[in-house]
């Protein structure tokens, strides 16, 4: 493992990092307004969010990067890789993440909605200020696990043709043939970014455990 | 793309029978990586230090490394190390040892969902440990850990497809091999993945059901 090759597998990891993690972001805020909805008591908001976290937690990752990357540009729309690559990844992330949450919304504590209620805030408001961040707080060990196992998916992109880091160790591989050394590189990569993710994870939820009852 | 449907008629048994051990398979996976799960974040709560150490870092590594690597080590590397397992038993520890990983973190969280004050309540009221994680925290972190274990479930079974590398005949591998005999690739493709979309639908439906008869544990807001 040559100097110049862990440098091509990092660039390839920056890929990765930035695709994902954009992904991630995604996928949470997104998660939080289909859960929000789900939870709603408009029927109009419910049976959509419903069919869109069974659509989009169902169907394949892969098949849906497929149908982003190939059956829009049928209909005219033109999508640029990286922007399919993203779109699929948080749509998916995004039903999972809303399902996480949805488990957090039904679990913050009625008397702080109460108080809530008593202070005059708005349903908006209260949407906002109390029940989303404690919805986070309290989820965010799976909302942590999500984006990790959405971390390791993103090596399926590789089928829109975004050279990520699975595929560029394939793609060394293929003209030097060291599967080990590069596929064992290639690993270690992606445990130290997941390592990350979760250390990152922890911080926040360390940073957030402010007023526990 | 002419596809063929009466052969694949004449083969459905053997897509049925392929069903039946992807189900089979994650059934037993998912048991075991849920109680797995629970004894890390007990162990990791309750334990001493040392212990919370040592399960932290299984979490982090099996967490943190793709489960086909896992699998690999586990079903290649294992009789260098005098543990010779056959393709679906070796698929079905690895899966529950990686999900408990995952597991574990969600019990966490529940974990320290349940209010402090409830916890002390029954301490005052002369619960044991045994008694408080059975009778109070058990039940009050259950609307929050369900959804969230029925996501993991889920992605547990997609992550069965990836023991077809270690040739266990599951769906991915049966299905794939029909269409490579037909050469029927795509055909093939969009059946698996309406065979596993069958599957999720089934398995949140059993979540849904199971949120509706657990709801009496609820003790938030609706």
């Amino acid at each position: 493992m040559t100097p110049t090759l862990f440098g091509l597998l990092i660039k390839a990891a920056l890929y990765t990092v930035l695709i994902s993690g954009v992904s991630i972001v995604i996928g949470v805020t997104l998660g939080m307004g289909v859960a929000a909805a789900r939870l709603s008591s408009r029927l109009w908001l419910t049976g959509p969010a419903r069919a869109y976290v069974s659509f989009f937690r169902g169907v394949p990752l892969l098949v849906q990067l497929l149908l982003i990357y190939n059956l829009l540009p049928a209909v005219g729309v033109n999508v640029p890789s990286v922007v399919a690559a993203i779109s699929g990844l948080a749509l998916c992330t995004s039903a999972y993440q809303a399902e996480n949450l949805r488990g957090g919304f039904t679990s913050v504590p009625r008397g702080l909605l109460e108080s809530a209620e008593m202070v005059g805030l708005t349903p908006w408001q209260q949407l906002i200020r109390i029940r989303a961040p404690i919805a986070f707080r309290l989820t965010l060990p799976a909302i942590v696990n999500e984006a990790i196992i959405i971390l390791k998916a993103s090596s399926l992109v590789s089928v829109v043709g975004i050279v990520e880091l699975t595929r560029m160790a394939q793609d060394l591989d293929t003209s030097l043939y060291k599967p080990l050394q590069l596929y064992s590189a290639a690993g270690l990569l992606y445990f130290l970014i997941n390592r990350g993710v979760a250390s990152f994870g922890r911080w926040i939820e360390k940073r957030m455990s402010w007023g526990r009852a | 793309m002419n596809f063929d449907y009466a052969l694949v008629i004449s083969r459905l048994p053997e897509v049925f029978h392929a069903m039946g051990v992807t189900l089979g398979i994650w059934i037993v996976s998912l048991i075991g990586a849920t109680l797995l799960g629970f004894a890390v974040a007990v162990g990791r709560r309750y334990g001493p230090r040392w212990l919370d150490w040592i399960l932290l870092a299984y979490v982090e590594l099996f967490r943190g490394t793709p489960f086909l690597i896992q699998l690999f080590l586990l079903y290649f590397g294992g009789p260098y190390a005098g543990l010779s397992l056959d393709a679906i038993p070796a698929g079905v520890v690895g899966l529950s040892v990686y999900g408990a990983a995952y597991f574990s973190e969600l019990f966490r969280a529940g974990f320290e969902a349940v209010p402090l004050g409830h916890v002390e309540a029954a301490q005052c009221a002369g619960f044991s440990r045994l008694q408080i994680v059975r009778r109070i925290l058990l039940p009050e972190m259950t609307m929050l850990v369900l959804p969230s274990a029925i996501n993991l479930a889920i992605s547990l079974l997609k992550d069965t497809a990836i023991m077809s590398v270690i040739t266990v005949p599951e769906l991915t591998l049966t299905i794939s091999a029909l269409g490579t005999e037909f050469y029927a690739f795509v055909e093939s493709l969009f059946l698996l993945a309406l065979c596993y979309w069958g599957l999720t639908e089934i398995c949140s439906g059993l979540g849904r059901l199971a949120e509706r008869k657990l709801s009496r544990f609820r003790f938030a807001t609706p």
